[in-house]
């Protein structure tokens, strides 16, 4: 029973958990997308609504509205855990808490990030994006997403219990986000400009892969300190 | 001989020290503030292409470089306070934050009024300027947290996670930006072409480099002397309570 036997089991066991939760209550996750969709809807409501333009916009807008949705869904990370006992629970448990709280970016991920990714086409459509577009936009999105979830969590744990809540929560993430942001929505400007998308892509890899060996540790230590 | 680095880790022998160093930093930068800016806005020949308006950037270009190496300054007392768990090393690190969004935001400003008689606009989403609006962002963050939590030494340690977090970000948000602005090579505006500098705009630029820099570890020696007289208030060797 040594701690490196623990990681793999604490890190399925916190997703799980995370994944059930999540499934018992969808209401929340339909309200996430819908404001994925909403924020999609509003942009070319405030231009001439003509296809070059919205074909020029489109990523962006619709990697903006990834950054705000995965925002918007950040403080169900930890907040409830926090609320009732079961985080500080967590902490003195002999499980490691880097493999719990990795467990559950992957959840928040998965209910999270991964339908964002799954409903991203349907809107490039209205954004009248080419198929190819739209291939690029969907693997940038899936490589970059799960980077929001993973930074996102820092930012959580670091506002527990925080006057300020959303707002500054946005001001602490959003710009850790603009990396993500640039080499996702610049993957779709480079096909467009005749380039190749692969190196937004090795881009964003590199920082998934980075993401996931540093930010379990500073999101675990964020949650130590909430708990003090 | 051996040194005791610890000795002035303690507020109680730190306050005094911070007391005595001050007005000599803030006092040594106000001269030199004065013969940096007589150098540049006097003695300085005018500029062949730019005329009079390229003369900000003694105040700017020091600026610009404080408000970056601020961070990094913050980031390392920031791992100190979470290391060693000093209490002087974080409230060194929320004296920084302050100065250095300052410098940030003292940057953004002439650069904007350096840009719009140089190149016909306040602002252009330069690679640059962009990751110091960026950097201005990180400090706001920085003391946002700190405002919103009650706990002083909660604060000191979320604040000084934040920062490491930050500090490890901002390479890669500088080559992030600076990769999206050579994918839109559009714009009319280059800054890649450093002009030759006349020896004495470099000497200016020099003096008035160290002034800033004397400058801000005066005011940030000022201003964590505030902080540990309102942190440690009501502490025995302190003396009377400021606070009621």
């Amino acid at each position: 029973m040594t701690d490196t036997h623990a990681v793999l089991p604490a890190f399925a066991w916190a997703l799980a958990r995370d994944l059930h939760i999540a499934l018992r209550s969808r209401g929340e996750l339909g309200v996430q997308l819908a404001f994925y969709a909403l924020v999609a809807t509003l942009f070319p409501l405030t231009l001439p609504p003509e296809p070059a333009l919205l074909n020029t916009l489109g990523p962006g807008v619709l990697w903006v509205a990834a950054l705000l949705s995965s925002l918007l869904a950040l403080p169900r990370l930890f907040a409830a855990d926090f609320a009732d006992g079961t985080l500080a629970a967590m902490a003195l448990s002999p499980r490691p808490l880097a493999a719990l709280v990795s467990g559950k970016m992957a959840a928040h991920w998965l209910t999270t990030g991964l339908p964002v990714v799954v409903l991203a086409p349907l809107i490039a459509l209205a954004y009248h994006a080419s198929a190819a577009d739209i291939g690029v936009l969907v693997v940038g999105l899936a490589l970059g997403t799960p980077i929001l979830s993973m930074l996102g969590a820092i930012g959580a744990a670091l506002t527990l219990g925080a006057r300020g809540g959303g707002s500054l929560l946005a001001l602490l993430v959003l710009p850790l986000y603009v990396p993500v942001l640039i080499f996702g929505a610049g993957a779709v400007d480079a096909i467009h400009a005749g380039l190749s998308a692969s190196p937004h892509f090795s881009l964003l890899g590199a920082g998934m892969l980075l993401a996931a060996v540093a930010t379990p540790f500073a999101a675990a230590a964020a949650v130590r300190i909430a708990l003090d | 001989m051996s040194i005791n680095w610890f000795k002035y880790a303690s507020p109680a022998s730190f306050l005094p020290l911070a007391g005595r160093l001050a007005p000599w930093f803030l006092g040594a930068g106000a001269v030199l503030a004065a013969i940096g800016l007589y150098l540049g806005l006097v003695v300085a020949p005018t500029d062949a292409q730019q005329g009079d308006a390229y003369r900000i950037i003694f105040i700017h270009v020091p600026a610009a470089w404080m408000a970056m190496f601020i961070y990094v300054v913050m980031a390392g007392w920031s791992a100190l306070a979470l290391g060693y768990n000093t209490r002087l090393s974080a409230m060194m690190a929320q004296a920084l934050a302050p100065t250095g969004a300052a410098m940030a935001f003292l940057a953004l400003w002439t650069g904007a009024f350096w840009g719009r008689p140089t190149w016909g606009t306040y602002w252009a989403w330069d690679a640059r300027m962009t990751s110091t609006l960026i950097l201005l962002f990180l400090y706001l963050g920085v003391m946002a947290l700190r405002a919103s939590l009650d706990d002083a030494r909660r604060a000191d340690r979320a604040c000084a996670l934040l920062a490491l977090v930050g500090v490890v970000n901002v390479p890669i948000i500088y080559f992030s930006v600076n990769w999206w602005n050579t994918l839109h090579q559009g714009s009319s505006i280059s800054l890649t072409a450093a002009p030759k500098m006349a020896m004495l705009m470099l000497a200016a630029m020099l003096v008035m480099t160290f002034a800033v820099w004397f400058y801000c570890i005066g005011v940030v020696l000022w201003r964590v002397q505030a902080i540990i007289v309102e942190r440690e208030d009501g502490a025995a060797w302190l003396g009377k309570p400021v606070q009621a």
